[in-house]
């Protein structure tokens, strides 16, 4: 009796589960097929490779393209030697474990911060007060507020697998601290550097909120420098703008597409990295 | 023989542990010294204030003197650096880096500033000739260290050690790690080396201070109880502890 009892209720408990996997997959299937049919249709060359044209009536996301790329660059050039630096002192020369503790815990917080206060924040204090006005710049400067903790605590943690027995072995010979943080310290962390960035790219590409505040609507193609100090659109912010302010649905699916495509690709990406350093530990 | 370093009233503590206390002892040069004692009793502790390797634990506290050659290696002015090159390690756990075997020996001289190439070679096969190993690896320099044997690896370490030229070397149990005959490989590499080198090491293995070493301290509780000629040492303890310890009575 009772066991046909546990019976029953074990055939419900994996009926439940299989059916909550089943839905989550659908969800993610439905949702990917559903932007890439709407979207994939209308990639095109022309799409990919021109301007916008008011003239011509022409829509073209080059511009928006080379300002995503020129973000990412900008951001991921303050935020490595930043988060890693700041990774390599807590870790490595901090005495005082309180306040490495107490930042740590600041850093975590400051991850989950709802990224439009970060532009509201970017907005007030990089585009008005320092003066950048709303340019990529400023938007980069944003975002790297914005990732610093992630690479700092991808980079904290992977120094911190590096066995003090290598440091000891270093010390031994007569190395000097900096000498050994960077011979055998660093090297030894590379991985966690590299999945930070990665992540960190994935963020920056699916950022919009703090862009829009900070790095403007603009469609204008630029050089990289020029790119930098003018207003300009990301694929996210030009997703928005096409689809909201232009009505045009077909450009804004064919950016999701892309963008999804993109994220496909990092995920993709960080999950090769970490397999060949893991493969590569265990030797 | 004349006496390379000497521990004056040290003592040292571990925040409020005091874990040595007012060890005495000289150490004379080109022979081997063994510490012994039982688990905790300090012989890490006190070999590594020897290069001041306790320098790397925030909470060590320091008093008394050891000096090396006439100078007290906790003076202010001393380079640290340049003392643990003289002053060599090999840890208890074999511990290559995570590089070539070659860049694991050219590591040091690097490190003191050599680059020419002609040089390390040089250096890199003297260090693995000297070390007993030379024959082992010697197709396979560019190889990562991490893929040779334990007993390779420590001998590796050692030939690291000796790269940077020292004039001590400070071995913590290098061979609790191995197998027999590692083992008597690297106490064969030892006697050997005492001809260039003065070595300390630390063993719990009394065979080993019996088979190598010419003098034995013993610790117990942090305290330096006894420190003589190995041979008398083992033979005819002074100390009722040592002999209580050396016949198994308890450790
Ligand atoms: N980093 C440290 N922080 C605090 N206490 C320590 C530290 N290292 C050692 N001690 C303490 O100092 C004492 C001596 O330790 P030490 O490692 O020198 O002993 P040992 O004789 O080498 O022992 P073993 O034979 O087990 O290696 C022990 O009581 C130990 O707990
Ligand atoms: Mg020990």
């Amino acid at each position: 009796m009772l066991s046909k009892k546990r019976k029953a209720y074990m055939v419900g408990m994996k009926a439940a589960m299989y059916l909550s996997t089943g839905l989550t997959a659908a969800l993610v299937i439905f949702l990917v097929a559903y932007v890439f049919i709407k979207g994939i249709p209308h990639i095109s060359w022309e799409l990919l490779s021109t301007k916008p044209s008011y003239i011509s009536g022409r829509i073209g996301i080059l511009p928006d393209i080379l300002n995503t790329l020129y973000i990412v660059l900008a951001t991921l050039i303050f935020v490595i030697p930043l988060g890693v630096g700041a990774a390599i002192y807590l870790t490595e020369y901090a005495k005082n474990k309180k306040l490495v503790g107490m930042i740590e815990y600041a850093a975590e917080t400051l991850s989950g911060i709802p990224s439009i206060i970060y532009g509201l924040v970017g907005m007030l204090f990089f585009c008005q007060f320092l003066g950048f006005k709303t340019s990529l710049l400023a938007g980069s400067l944003t975002l790297v507020i914005m990732n610093l903790p992630t690479v700092m605590r991808t980079t904290q943690e992977s120094l911190k697998t590096v066995p003090q027995s290598y440091r000891d072995g270093a010390f031994g010979l007569g190395a000097g601290k900096w000498r050994v943080i960077r011979t055998v310290v660093l090297p030894g962390c590379v991985d966690g550097v590299i999945t930070g960035c990665i992540l960190s790219i994935g963020r920056i590409l699916g950022e919009s909120a703090a862009l829009l505040f900070t790095a403007g609507f603009a469609h204008a193609l630029n050089g990289i420098f020029e790119g930098l100090t003018s207003p300009g659109a990301s694929l996210t912010v030009a997703l928005y703008v096409y689809a909201k302010e232009q009505g045009e649905f077909g450009v804004a699916f064919a950016i999701a597409a892309i963008l999804m495509i993109l994220t496909l690709l990092i995920n993709l990406s960080a999950t090769l990295v970490s397999k060949h350093f893991a493969k590569k530990r265990e030797l | 023989m004349s006496d390379i370093m000497t521990a004056k009233n040290l003592n040292l503590w571990y925040g409020e542990t005091h874990a040595l206390k007012n060890v005495n002892i000289t150490i004379p040069e080109k022979s081997i010294t063994a510490f012994i004692g039982p688990s905790g009793c300090g012989k890490s502790t006190f070999l590594k204030t020897l290069n001041r390797m306790n320098d790397l634990i925030p909470s060590v506290k320091i008093t008394g003197e050891v000096c090396y050659n006439g100078q007290n290696i906790y003076d202010n002015s001393v380079d640290v650096n340049e003392l643990r090159r003289e002053i060599g390690m090999v840890f208890q756990k074999p511990n290559p880096f995570p590089m070539s075997i070659y860049d694991n020996i050219a590591y040091g001289p690097r490190t003191h500033g050599i680059k020419s190439k002609v040089k390390l070679d040089e250096i890199v096969e003297q260090s693995l000739r000297d070390a007993a190993i030379w024959d082992e690896v010697k197709d396979r320099l560019k190889k990562n260290a991490l893929g040779m044997s334990g007993g390779q690896q420590q001998r590796l370490c050692i030939a690291r050690a000796l790269a940077v030229k020292p004039k001590i070397l400070l071995m913590d149990e290098p061979t609790s790690a191995l197998d027999p005959i590692s083992t008597s490989r690297i106490e064969e590499l030892a006697i050997e080396l005492k001809k260039c080198y003065t070595i300390v090491i630390v063993t719990h293995n009394m065979q080993q201070a019996v088979r190598i070493s010419d003098n034995t301290a013993f610790f117990l509780l942090g305290e330096l109880i006894e420190y003589g000629e190995t041979e008398k040492l083992f033979s005819q303890p002074t100390d009722k502890r040592t002999e209580d310890y050396i016949t198994g009575r308890f450790g």
